[in-house]
């Protein structure tokens, strides 16, 4: 079958059409969602062996060949975040049943949650620049979309926020990639990279350069990198946990995802300029990150600045451009998807119970939830990367290849950060957990066994990805290996080139 | 207050089935020439505002008992069923069939199947004019 490699997009589109026409029935709802992001599941997994087997896929959308019509292309880099992206979906989906309330189910909030899978999936999947812009477009139509549900001050006021700088940012997006248009004369990002390598000849023109930067002002807004990220704390802190999960697992990727196809596959001819910058970006994020993460007493803020110290880690992988550190950023970034989804899912569980963010006024939780508590302290070691659990390779690699390039700073920094991302999240956890028990008011009413299992199954990933990085490795390495060596993919996509 | 638009009531159920067929002719021409489903859409649309300024809401949704929102979802399931219809025939994902055919009154008629895709277009466009015109208009 041809088409295999659209249906992780098809599969949520088509669910969340027919989700419009059962909004008022949430049982219905909650069955279609779940059965289809079950099967979305075993295709992508389906995809990735396919992949490992077969090489990178590739299809031709309305049969019009490449370069000429859109080309979607399956390297095993977008088949393994395809695959993380429905295995995150489902988990997020199946902790909103418990969570999001009758509300916002009955106002389209399944449909939209489909809606933004089809937008994240697409991206990762798209072999052509424009149409990464429009998927780009369905994916935070869609977060406007779940920011905004429910209507409460916060809500709109940030979702005003977010919207103006998505905005402004899109606009630049077309802007860039017309820009790069007039100079290429093509959209398929393949062919894009053939006419770029053709025009350098050694080093390549001064413009390429203002267009690859240009690329990093744009995703870097979505990916939330220093100093571009001065929305996301804001934006994130305001929808409730599953969308906050999602968003912090899946939007701020896409935008990692991007500039590491983008600096892989387009601009990686003259290095000196493009990924000295990407480089030194990267070691600011991971600082900021850190100092926000150390600084704010509150759990939501704690794990968002951990998003930015993670996008710092793995985009310094990307910037020293070794299959080793390429390697780790793949790991890492994976990694990543599974455990920040676990920690703000953990997070929405304990704001649930206490009623408050504010570290200060909680405490204790772990003698009446212990199951919750150990959760949450797997996953913290989890996240600060201590072996064996599913950081600590991804880092590892990163580390080994930021010394390999003679990164030593980087790398030393992308080190320490690490101790310093173990002393946020324990701060949370000696904090929240430790200490005198508390009654809260209303706790009796959170069916907190019922919300722990999507955590639960995705701490439970998060450690065989870890403990079995054996068996993950092939993939990873060949995910690597495509995007260490361009020629692999404009091979797969122009087949005669 | 009660308007005095008899003028504009008389002239918009005269006007109303015009703009209606022009629409209706737009979206076939788009097939070669300029035009189809989005053009068409918002031309129907507009006809239909066209009655909400005329008359009101309630007489419109009387005359029109339509789920606009429903219509968006029915016009995505178009346009997704066309192009998933090429999963069936193993062929990429989008790709449509053409040919002509000899009908009994039109003759030798070349249909194609992305005008069910432009159908689908067409009743999007409409369904989310529609809304967004009458949750606007719900708010006075």
């Amino acid at each position: 079958m041809i088409n295999f490699l659209i249906l992780p997009i098809l599969i949520p589109l088509v669910t969340g059409v027919l989700l419009i026409f059962a909004a008022k029935r949430i049982m219905l709802q909650r069955w279609i969602a779940g059965i289809s992001s079950v099967i979305a599941i075993i295709f992508s997994a389906l995809l990735v062996q396919k992949v490992r087997a077969r090489g990178i896929q590739t299809l031709d959308v309305s049969s019009w060949e490449a370069p000429f019509g859109i080309t979607l292309v399956s390297d095993m880099m977008s088949a393994l975040l395809v695959l993380t992206t429905s295995i995150i979906a489902f988990l997020c989906l199946i902790y909103s049943f418990w969570s999001i309330g009758e509300a916002r189910e009955k106002f389209y909030y399944y449909a939209a949650f489909n809606f933004l899978i089809v937008g994240v999936n697409g991206a990762f999947t798209t072999g052509d620049i424009f149409n990464l812009f429009v998927f780009f477009e369905v994916m935070l139509m869609a977060s406007y979309v779940l920011l905004v549900l429910g209507g409460k001050k916060a809500q709109l006021r940030e979702s005003i926020k977010y919207i103006l700088v998505n905005v402004i940012s899109s606009a630049l997006f077309v802007i860039a990639v017309a820009y790069l248009y007039s100079v290429v004369g093509t959209l398929n990002m393949a062919h894009i990279s053939v006419r770029i390598s053709e025009a350098s000849q050694g080093t390549p023109p001064g413009i390429i350069t203002v267009i690859a930067v240009l690329f990093l002002i744009v995703f870097g807004l979505k990916g939330a990198i220093f100093p571009l990220y001065f929305w996301m704390p804001g934006s994130y802190y305001a929808p409730p946990a599953p969308v906050l999960a999602l968003f912090g697992a899946l939007l701020t990727k896409v935008g990692v995802y991007s500039i590491t196809r983008t600096y892989t596959l387009f601009f990686y001819h003259d290095t000196g300029f493009t990924h000295q910058l990407l480089s030194f970006l990267a070691i600011m994020s991971i600082i900021a990150g850190v100092i926000g993460a150390i600084a704010y007493w509150d759990i939501k803020k704690i794990i968002i600045y951990n998003i930015i110290i993670a996008v710092g880690a793995i985009l310094f992988g990307v910037s020293a451009m070794t299959t080793d550190s390429l390697t780790g950023s793949i790991f890492y970034l994976i990694h990543d998807m599974i455990i920040k989804a676990a920690l703000f899912l953990l997070a929405g569980i304990v704001i649930a119970i206490a009623g408050t963010s504010n570290l200060h006024k909680i405490s204790g939780l772990i003698k009446r939830y212990p199951g919750l508590g150990w959760t949450f302290f797997i996953s913290a070691l989890a996240l600060a990367g201590i072996p064996p659990l599913s950081g600590f390779v991804g880092k590892l690699l990163i580390v080994k290849g930021g010394f390999e390039a003679e990164h030593y700073w980087g790398a030393g920094i992308v080190l320490m950060s690490s101790l310093l991302v173990l002393f946020s999240i324990m701060k949370v956890f000696i904090n929240g957990f430790w200490g005198t028990p508390r009654a809260y008011k209303g706790e009796d009413k959170v069916p907190v066994g019922k919300m722990l299992i999507a955590p639960v199954i995705l701490v439970i990933i998060a450690v065989f990805y870890g403990v079995g990085s054996e068996y993950v490795y092939p993939y990873i390495s060949q995910a690597a290996e495509t995007l260490a060596n361009p020629e692999i993919y404009i091979e797969a996509v122009l087949k005669e080139y | 207050m009660k308007t005095n638009d008899i003028i504009l009531q008389t002239a918009t159920k005269v006007v109303l089935f015009l703009i209606v067929l022009f629409s209706i002719h737009i979206f076939f021409a788009g097939h070669y020439t300029p035009g189809g489903g989005f053009v068409g859409g918002l031309l129907t649309s507009g006809a239909i505002v066209l009655l909400l300024l005329a008359f009101d809401m309630k007489t419109v949704s009387k005359i029109l008992p339509v789920n606009y929102i429903h219509m968006i979802a029915v016009g995505l399931l178009f346009s997704i069923g066309t192009g998933a219809g090429a999963l069936l025939f193993n062929v990429p994902f989008l790709t449509h069939a053409f040919g002509h055919v000899d009908l009994p009154v039109l003759g030798d008629t070349s249909l194609h199947t992305a005008t069910l895709f432009d159908l689908g277009v067409f009743l999007v466009v409409v369904g989310v004019t529609m809304t967004i015109i009458q949750t606007i208009g719900e708010d006075e």
